[in-house]
């Protein structure tokens, strides 16, 4: 027998989980006791139970697996704390990036056929046709698709991230933000003004193209020319931080966010040659959207969360993304493979004249900002948003205690005032998850889930339990081998 | 009659509790039947055996709610519904939005590590197919386990205890009853006095007796250790039964041990044995229904729970308690003055499976035949459980009583029934009823037994026959019933009180040996031509 203590000594503290009346002789006897509101685990199914705990790890046994988890997620952990995510440039076109990509559109979540897609992404990619001149008309665009003219790929496959639909196509500009720890990449389309109707929301009017060729021929030069203008480029960090005390989730609420790169962006365009108009065009964009930075926000978090991803046995979900049908996580330590559930349909508000009826289920990369501790995580910054769910201040604070139930640790770049400025929860691990049935919560948008409808409304929608419980399935055995 | 049938989603409580929701839908609203259970396969499949299982409930999972109402007047059924929503409704942690349910109790092992003062033990008492990876994170996390639940599968069981050795942790359980460890009583367990004497045993009704007596006996606990009854299978080796023997052999507190136990496996009975021999303290070992060997050295061998209690007692130095044999056989010789020559058989109605086996096992020795639903090895197996045959031992306890309804030393229903049943048996000579006490029992049970016993003896007196009931009390003064009130209750109702499960079997034993003695007077009596 070794190391440790008898179980036979002065004093017995216990914890106990089931049936309620078992423990009374502890209670009587005066032992320290703590009672587990236990549910089953994940899906109930007793063979992911047993499964789970076979991962999970042993501060006495640094051989078993779930400690080799534990160390790789401490590994991934500090990747992404000393992330450093700074903006560097504007790409001109995506083709730039990808300069091999012909006609491919990316979109949002997990992989996607054209007949499985939802309503709004639909809209999307015959938008994204007529806005690429591939065709001239909504139905020739889609007998372009559907005769299989063009290829679709996940945005989180090639570093990128899109809101909501998140369709980007050759001609698109895109945000690139260099992770300066590690020297990857992520890259993320422009947040397009224009209210309601966006091409994101799955609009493709008229008005929507010309919004898109505004941002190419406008905005992308200008900010293009912007960022050159900063040293060094735009460390987002810093600025993400400060928003989170300003108020800000940095997902579902920009405001403060927006206006610091208002800020930062003005002062540099000025200093260039740019011309007064296309200037004032910019800033009058940018001034327009609360929601601009939302961009920057989701590169950034992409950028620290790819660094994140690939490391062997972790447990920590690198990616979470859903693509208006289901939702797919990735995990660190299952690299590359995708985890999918069935998508909810967001709880919130709706504007007027729509209701949950008319919403289409939770859509998105956005989510990529949960992922890496921001969005819902932090909501505990942002109690305006929890009146999207019409909620009170103090849930806007139970979210971020909750989610530290399903993540490894905090990140002390963001802070939360209101909970005495301890770090925002980060990391989740599917093991968590699955252990504490508790699901991610995810601050979106609402999509209405008939093509070219646009937004109808904000929420907050939880990930689905399969992705994690798959997941869970899919480590015992890889790790397992 | 109306069976209406729905699903609550995602919601899982334990058994007990939706028993209680049960109990009180059918005193408020009057419904007929309510049957609430988990959505598991199991209960499914009871679900089909009593003609409730319905299309409707295919879909559920292990973590929903089968809801499940039956009455004549189909109106009474939503009424029924409703209550059982907003009961199960009721139970959720209040505030809703607020600072209290951020603060709600923690749902997970290391949730629940996280909060709590250094603890050492977890307690695991949720459904068989998920307590055993419970069991294991707990053990990860450093804390020894009593795992109540049972229908563990084995081999789940034995890498549980494998982790558990590696790291010199203690697994008590799978399907371990009861336990004092520091103390501290677990799952079903009587309030004794600390003192010198700690057990081991794969029977928890059998822990429980012999910890009562020794307190009675004026001496204590310092542990006791429950094993789980399948740990002295040969697959799983004995493991917690040798840690246990280890654990005790280490305790300064422990000066006697004491194991209880249906036989082990040989070879894990070998093993246990040879580890008894090495502790250097006196061991007293009790294999109920094995062969009896010898006792040598340190290492005293009984046949009874009775006779475990004394020779522990007596090896802590303590005077030896006297024998009963006087009594036993002064209460045969009463009640048989009372008996009609109709009856010869017994039929033991036990909660504890110990007991039945223990009964088993002392009938066996004077000759008795016994039929059990749990028998001995090489014994008759009950045809059909809900018939008793010739003399016969019930294991009121067994799985086939309690599915989807709780143990019998909570749940009274069962057993009065059957009492009731064979009351009307005119060849039943004695019915034998164990009473336990202590956490975790029924909170009063000779109230509910006296009346029972009552009814039970008035039937049969109506018929024109005595029937004695032999009770027992398995407790102490300290128990939360208190013993002495319990045996006052039973004894007004007209029961035989004996002092021991061990007592209670001789003196049905010694009934039915007087009562086939004087059938066989009268049989040449009659052969002789004399009187009939």
């Amino acid at each position: 027998m070794n190391a440790a203590r008898s179980a036979l000594q002065d004093k017995t503290s216990v914890i106990s989980l089931g049936a309620s009346g078992v423990d009374r002789g502890v209670e009587s006897s005066g032992a320290p006791l703590v009672r587990l509101q236990w549910q089953p685990v994940g899906d109930g199914s007793p063979e992911v139970a047993w499964s789970l705990a076979q991962l999970v790890g042993d501060a006495g046994d640094a051989d078993c697996l779930g400690s080799r988890i534990d160390r790789a997620n401490a590994e991934v952990l500090e990747r992404i704390l000393t992330a450093q995510p700074v903006w560097v440039d504007v790409a001109a076109h995506a083709s730039e990036v990808w300069p091999d990509m012909g006609r491919t559109l990316l979109h949002a979540g997990p992989p996607i056929a054209w007949n499985d897609m939802c309503g709004p992404m639909k809209g999307a990619v015959v938008g994204a046709v007529l806005y690429e001149k591939w065709a001239a008309t909504q139905q020739e665009a889609e007998q372009l698709v559907a005769a299989g003219g063009i290829r679709f790929a996940p945005c989180h496959e090639f570093g990128a991230v899109g809101p909501m639909t998140g369709i980007i196509s050759p001609s698109m500009p895109l945000f690139v933000v260099l992770n300066q720890t590690t020297g990857n990449r992520a890259y993320a389309p422009m947040m397009e003004s224009g209210g309601a109707k966006t091409l994101r929301f799955g609009a493709f009017a008229p008005e929507v193209i010309e919004g898109l060729k505004l941002i190419e021929n406008v905005l992308a030069p200008c900010l293009k020319a912007a960022v050159a203008g900063i040293d060094g480029g735009l460390p987002l960090k810093p600025l993400m931080s400060q928003s989170l005390h300003m108020g800000d989730d940095v997902h579902n609420r920009n405001t403060a966010a927006t206006l610091l790169l208002y800020r930062a962006v003005t002062e540099s365009l000025l200093k260039s040659s740019i011309s007064r108009d296309l200037v004032h065009e910019t800033l009058r964009t940018i001034g327009a959207d609360d929601m601009f930075f939302l961009s920057l926000s989701m590169a950034a978090c992409k950028a620290t969360m790819d660094a994140a991803h690939g490391v062997p046995f972790s447990s920590i979900v690198t990616a979470m993304a859903r693509n208006g049908v289901n939702v797919g996580i990735r995990v660190s330590g299952l690299n590359g493979q995708w985890f999918v559930g069935p998508a909810d349909i967001p709880v919130g508000l709706f504007l007027p004249g729509f209701s949950e009826a008319d919403a289409n289920p939770d859509i998105g990369d956005s989510a990529i900002t949960e992922t890496a501790g921001l969005g819902a995580f932090a909501m505990a910054a942002a109690p305006a948003m929890v009146q999207f769910v019409g909620g009170t201040p103090q849930d806007a604070l139970r979210y971020s205690r909750e989610m530290a139930h399903v993540t490894i640790g905090r990140n002390p770049g963001f802070t939360l005032p209101m909970l005495d400025f301890i770090g925002a929860p980060v990391g989740i691990d599917i093991r968590k998850v699955v252990d504490e049935s508790m699901r991610p919560v995810i601050n979106t948008a609402t999509a209405h889930k008939e093509p070219g409808m646009g937004i109808i409304g904000a929420g907050v929608v939880q990930a689905p339990m399969k992705c994690f419980v798959d997941a869970v399935g899919a480590l015992a055995t890889v790790a397992g081998r | 009659m109306a069976i209406q049938s729905s699903i609550k989603a995602n919601l899982y409580k334990d058994s007990v509790s939706l028993m209680r929701i049960s109990q009180v839908t059918v005193a408020r609203t009057g419904v007929q039947r309510v049957t609430l259970l988990m959505g598991t396969r199991s209960n499914k499949e009871f679900l089909q055996q009593a003609g409730l299982m319905s299309p409707a409930l295919e879909s559920a999972k292990p973590g929903d709610i089968m809801i499940v109402v039956a009455d004549d007047a189909p109106e009474k059924l939503a009424a029924a519904e409703r209550e059982i929503h907003s009961l199960i409704a009721g139970e959720k942690p209040k505030g809703g939005s607020n600072e209290a349910a951020a603060e709600a109790p923690p749902r997970s092992i290391s949730g629940g590590v996280a909060i709590a003062d250094h603890a050492d033990l977890a307690l695991i008492s949720v459904p068989g197919p998920y307590a055993a990876a419970e069991a294991l994170k707990a053990l990860r996390r450093g804390l020894n386990v009593l795992l109540f639940s049972d229908n563990v599968p084995i081999e789940q069981e034995v890498a549980i205890k494998r982790v558990a050795a590696q790291k010199g942790l203690l697994v008590m359980g799978p399907d371990c009853g009861t336990a004092i460890i520091n103390g501290v009583p677990l799952g079903f367990a009587n309030v004794v006095r600390r003192g010198a004497i700690g057990l081991v045993g794969a029977s928890g009704t059998g822990l429980q007796e012999v910890m009562c007596q020794i307190h009675r006996h004026g001496q204590g606990i310092s542990q006791a250790i429950g094993t789980g009854s399948h740990d002295v299978s040969s697959e799983v080796g004995g493991i917690t039964m040798l840690h246990g023997l280890e654990l005790l052999a280490a305790d300064a507190q422990t000066k006697v041990v004491a194991v209880v136990s249906k036989p082990p496996a040989p070879d894990v009975q070998k093993r246990v044995i040879e580890r008894a021999r090495a502790i250097g303290k006196p061991v007293v070992i009790c294999f109920l229904g094995g062969e009896l060997a010898a006792s040598a050295g340190n290492v005293h061998r009984t046949s009874s729970l009775e006779e475990t209690a004394r020779q522990a007692v007596a090896l802590a130095g303590a005077r030896q308690p006297g024998g009963d044999e006087q009594s036993i056989e002064a209460l045969a010789t009463r009640v048989c003055a009372s008996l009609a020559p109709s009856q010869r058989y017994l039929r033991g109605l036990y909660s504890g499976g110990t007991f039945c086996s223990e009964a088993q096992t002392i009938w066996r020795a004077a000759g008795i035949r016994a039929r059990s639903n749990a028998p001995l090895a090489g014994a008759d197996r009950l045809v059909d459980v809900a018939e008793s045959h010739g003399h016969t031992a019930i294991d009121l306890g067994s799985d086939e009583f309690t599915v989807g309804r709780p143990h019998p030393m909570i749940d009274y229903g069962v057993r009065i029934e059957r009492l009731l049943k064979e009351a009307d048996d005119p060849t039943v000579a004695c019915i034998v009823l164990d009473v336990v006490l202590g956490y975790g029992s029924h909170p009063n049970p000779a109230e509910i037994l006296a009346p029972a016993i009552r009814r039970a003896k008035a039937a049969a007196r109506a018929q024109g026959r005595e029937l004695p009931v032999i009770c027992f009390v398995c407790g102490t003064d300290s128990d939360p019933q208190p013993y002495e009130i319990q045996k006052a209750m039973l004894a007004d109702a007209g029961a035989e009180i004996v002092g021991s499960s061990t007592g209670a079997a001789r003196s049905a034993q010694a009934i039915a040996s007087r009562m086939a003695a004087d059938d066989n007077a009268t049989a040449r009596r009659a052969m002789q031509g004399g009187e009939r």
